[in-house]
């Protein structure tokens, strides 16, 4: 089996937050605990829509000492491949899933001095159960979160009032923008610095903290990728011997598991390694869209990453 | 099944011994007539009825003799026992699956009472019944892990997990194979197994590396690891060293059966909750080249593997200029005859030793 | 010439590199005996205006070429021990950004390096150079005790008076390689000692 441990669970609460982000809530249906987690940490839901299976990640935000629920917060994103559109519109209260276990590629170095929350619209998701964790072992953090606007501002509220003084908001539409090489310089030695967000806003602070002599250890960040849609190509399965076609919604990964072959896979967001296959032979273009192969491996063309990444042309041949 | 615990020492006179029943579930490391490292890992979710790897923690007749003689080491040697201060919260996750997994496994012997972070946790072979605040440091008389690992058997290696590796964060090491904690806590995958010789140019350790990184919550890993001690000695340390090397020099062909121990260590890894750090525990299991030469394939088997071993590794292990004394001994024992696949000693359809 | 090729080892031996200027809010270069050439080398003016150098000469003739660097601090004094409030102090301090450099011998970068560690830089970011003496500063893993400057293998531990035989395992928490009875097996048994690296 792939992936990690499978748990059975009901929604319990769905909350729209704003036009665009809907909270989820769910327990498990034996009525059992829940693992508690490390903040950071995300769940697979899986995604039963006709014969359709999708498993997307998202971050878990509930305090990560609370075994009785967990919640998560999804953004609508209606150019994607319907998978955010999915638990916007289908999933109802009562409503029966299969998520994972958590499973944690945003962890906190627990050895930090200060921890530095930079966040990005939905970014914001990892953090809140990360200030959770903090807060219970009083760690001395700090968060700056950049929203669009006033009324897409999820979470806001809850965090400036618990948390005034740790709490810096910057709303797009008001102009404001974190001064971050302000920011960065006078933090002292020992300070780490986690990013959450769009991929320029991920950029941004990697490459700033870089110029500013930041160690690459002390910068983390989590950009999860949503698989995008793409032109409908045909892969070959060598091992399993099977041809299969990816449809223009679904990914490589979705396409190969749909073929009833079991293929090994974390994150399902670019990020984790799990996936990683070895191409046999091709013809035509690969559209890496990964953070896990260096630039070298996506040039070469031995291997891909078919939870995010893509293919245009004629032959593609995977050792799978 | 109650356990008849054995009363038994670990030094001085070394009265450890093994009844039937744990020479019959001793964990034979060798799958084939050979061996060579490999990233020999399985899930670890149950086994056989009574073998070694049927419960999270194995509890054996040795449980109470290897406390005593833990809290013997760590009377004497406190630096055993090491915690860096980023990973106490890694000992309360540890001391959380350590008491609810035998509670769970082992209920006649453990008993855990949670009422929120009250927790009451009763061990009845080692007489205690404390009352503690899960999470507060204050309400119990060691750190979580030294706590829960006075309490365990086999030493515990807490590893925290970043910038892709792992590091040798926290552990209570006593019953090591000539390892030092106290040396090597802080210490990267890497640089621990530094001296491991082969290992590291068959890329073996990136492998191994790869896998751990990737273990997750509620999917435990496990895999064998052996060597070879002179006297049933727990506390094979690089500390006391200049103490106990001078009996690897007591064997005679005379006693080498009775004296000469396989020595196997069930390494075991659970990703830890609240820490994301990676539990390793390495249990040790000892057992004399007599007691192991009653299962006629691990006679066979035994000889084979250590007159083929490369030399590298028999000078690793420290066996090498013993091998000669062991291989005449072994030799009795291996009448030629082909082994079945598999670590278990299959008792009833091996054939017996031909002479 | 005071450059040593150290012959292939374990992963846990520390290598070291070349100093290379970094960018960075500040710079503390902390430095023994002919590391002060690998200053000299990598000091620019504008690095040195925002510079903190610690120097332990050993009996070297390089302070005054340091001194003439104008670093914005600068420190000589007699032994790592001497110079080490001050260099708590400096990273006690110091702000993300700053830059460590670290030349000479092995038991000074090592020693250096674990305070710059333990104020939570990476030891990956942390720069080394060696130069100079190859000595060891070397741990008896037996009684504990760190015997300073042995160039010999075996060598006698200065605490327990065992012999030891030298390792390439490294701790950096130490600052120290590890010593180990040479002669448990077979007391009394000890090799002639010659140079580590002969």
């Amino acid at each position: 089996m792939s992936g990690a441990e499978k748990i059975a669970v009901k929604v319990t609460d769905i909350v729209p937050l704003n036009e665009l982000v809907t909270r989820f809530k769910f327990a498990r249906v034996d009525g059992g605990r829940l693992p508690t987690f490390s903040g950071g940490a995300h769940t697979v839901v899986e995604m039963r829509d006709g014969d359709i299976t999708r498993l997307n990640p998202y971050s878990l935000m509930s305090d990560p000492m609370d075994q009785s629920a967990y919640t998560i917060s999804v953004r609508r994103d209606d150019e994607g491949r319907g998978g955010s559109l999915f638990m916007h519109q289908r999933v109802k209260v009562g409503d029966e899933m299969t998520i994972s276990y958590p499973v944690n590629l945003f962890s906190l170095d627990l050895r930090a001095k200060k921890h530095l929350f930079l966040a990005g619209g939905i970014g914001i998701t990892p953090f809140l159960a990360q200030i959770k964790q903090l807060e219970r072992f009083n760690g001395n953090w700090e968060l700056h979160y950049a929203c669009r606007t006033e009324s897409l501002g999820s979470y806001v509220d809850e965090l400036t009032n618990h948390h005034p003084n740790e709490t810096h908001i910057y709303y797009d539409d008001q102009n404001d923008k974190i001064d971050l090489v302000n920011l960065l310089d006078g933090q002292p030695l020992g300070t780490h610095v986690y990013v959450c967000g769009p991929k320029g806003m991920i950029e941004w602070v990697r490459g700033t903290a870089t110029a500013e002599g930041w160690p690459r250890e002390a910068v983390h960040y989590e950009e999860f990728l949503a698989p995008q849609p793409g032109k409908p190509f045909e892969v070959k399965l060598a091992v399993s011997n099977k041809v299969i076609q990816v449809g223009e919604t679904e990914s490589l990964l979705e396409a190969i598991e749909r073929a009833g072959v079991d293929a090994p896979y974390l994150c399902r967001g670019g990020a984790c390694g799990q996936c990683e296959t070895r191409v046999i032979d091709y013809t035509g273009n690969f559209i890496h869209r990964d953070h896990w192969l260096d630039d070298d491996e996506h040039a070469n063309g031995e291997k891909i990453m078919p939870c995010v990444s893509r293919f245009e042309g004629k032959t593609l041949v995977l050792d799978r | 099944m109650t356990i008849q615990f054995n009363d038994e020492t670990f030094r001085d006179d070394y009265s450890f011994f093994n009844s039937d029943r744990a020479i019959k579930r001793f964990p034979f490391p060798f799958h084939e007539d050979s061996y060579m490292y490999s990233v020999n890992m399985e899930q670890h979710r149950g086994g056989p009825v009574d073998s070694v790897y049927e419960k999270r923690f194995d509890v054996d007749e040795h449980y109470v003799a290897e406390m005593r003689d833990r809290a013997m080491v760590l009377a004497d040697d406190p630096l055993r026992c090491q915690s860096l201060p980023h990973m106490t919260l890694a000992g309360w996750d540890l001391l959380e699956l350590i008491m609810v997994s035998k509670s769970e496994d082992y209920p006649d012997l453990f008993e855990l009472h949670r009422d929120g972070n009250n927790w009451r946790w009763v061990n009845k072979p080692l007489g205690i019944d404390d009352s503690f605040v899960f999470l507060d440091e204050t309400t119990l008389p060691y750190g979580p892990m030294e706590y829960i690992t006075r309490q365990a058997q086999g030493d515990f290696c807490v590893l925290d997990q970043r910038d892709d590796n792992l590091w040798m964060d926290a552990g209570m090491v006593t019953t090591q194979a000539d390892w030092s904690l106290d040396f090597d806590i802080g210490m990267n995958f890497f640089e621990w197994h530094a001296p491991v010789p082969l290992a590291h140019e068959k890329g073996i350790f990136v492998r191994a590396l790869k896998f751990l990184l990737n273990i997750q919550q509620g999917a435990p890993a496990r895999r064998l690891n052996w060597t070879m001690t002179v006297n049933p000695l727990l506390d094979t340390s690089p500390e006391n060293y200049h103490k106990w090397g001078i009996q690897k020099t007591t064997l005679t062909p005379e006693n080498i059966g009775a004296k000469q121990h396989l020595r196997v260590e069930l390494q075991t890894f659970f990703r830890l909750p609240r820490s994301n750090a990676l539990v390793f525990p390495i249990r040790c299991y000892l057992c004399s080249f007599q007691d192991l030469m009653t299962a006629p394939k691990w006679g066979r088997r035994l000889h084979r593997v250590i007159r083929d071993l490369p030399e590298e590794l028999a000078t690793y292990k420290g066996f090498i200029d013993n091998r000669p004394m062991m291989l005449d001994y072994l030799s009795k024992f291996d009448d030629g005859l082909p082994t079945s696949d598999g670590i278990w000693p299959d008792l009833e359809t091996e054939p017996a030793l031909k002479t | 010439m005071s450059k040593f090729t150290f012959p292939q080892s374990i992963r846990s031996r520390p290598v070291y590199g070349t100093l290379e200027q970094r960018d960075g809010a500040a710079h503390l270069l902390i430095a023994d005996a002919e590391g002060a050439e690998a200053i000299l080398d990598v000091a620019t003016p504008a690095m040195m205006a925002k510079a903190h150098i610690v120097y332990i000469p050993k009996g070297a003739a390089f302070e005054d070429k340091l001194r003439g660097l104008n670093a914005a601090s600068f420190y000589a004094g007699p032994s790592y021990g001497a110079a080490e409030q001050r260099i708590h102090k400096a990273l006690a301090d110091a702000k993300m950004g700053l830059q460590v450099y670290l030349a000479g011998t092995e038991g000074l970068m090592g020693q250096a390096q674990n305070a710059a560690m333990q104020a939570g830089i990476p030891h990956t970011a942390i720069q080394t150079e060696h130069r100079g003496s190859t000595a060891r500063r070397i741990q008896c893993v037996h009684c504990k005790g760190i015997t300073e400057d042995v160039e010999t293998d075996p060598f006698v531990c200065a605490h327990c008076g065992l012999n030891l035989f030298v390792r390439d395992h490294y701790s950096r928490r130490l600052a120290a390689y590890q010593g180990v009875c040479i002669d448990a097996e077979d007391p009394g048994n000890v090799p002639e000692p010659k140079g580590i690296y002969e």
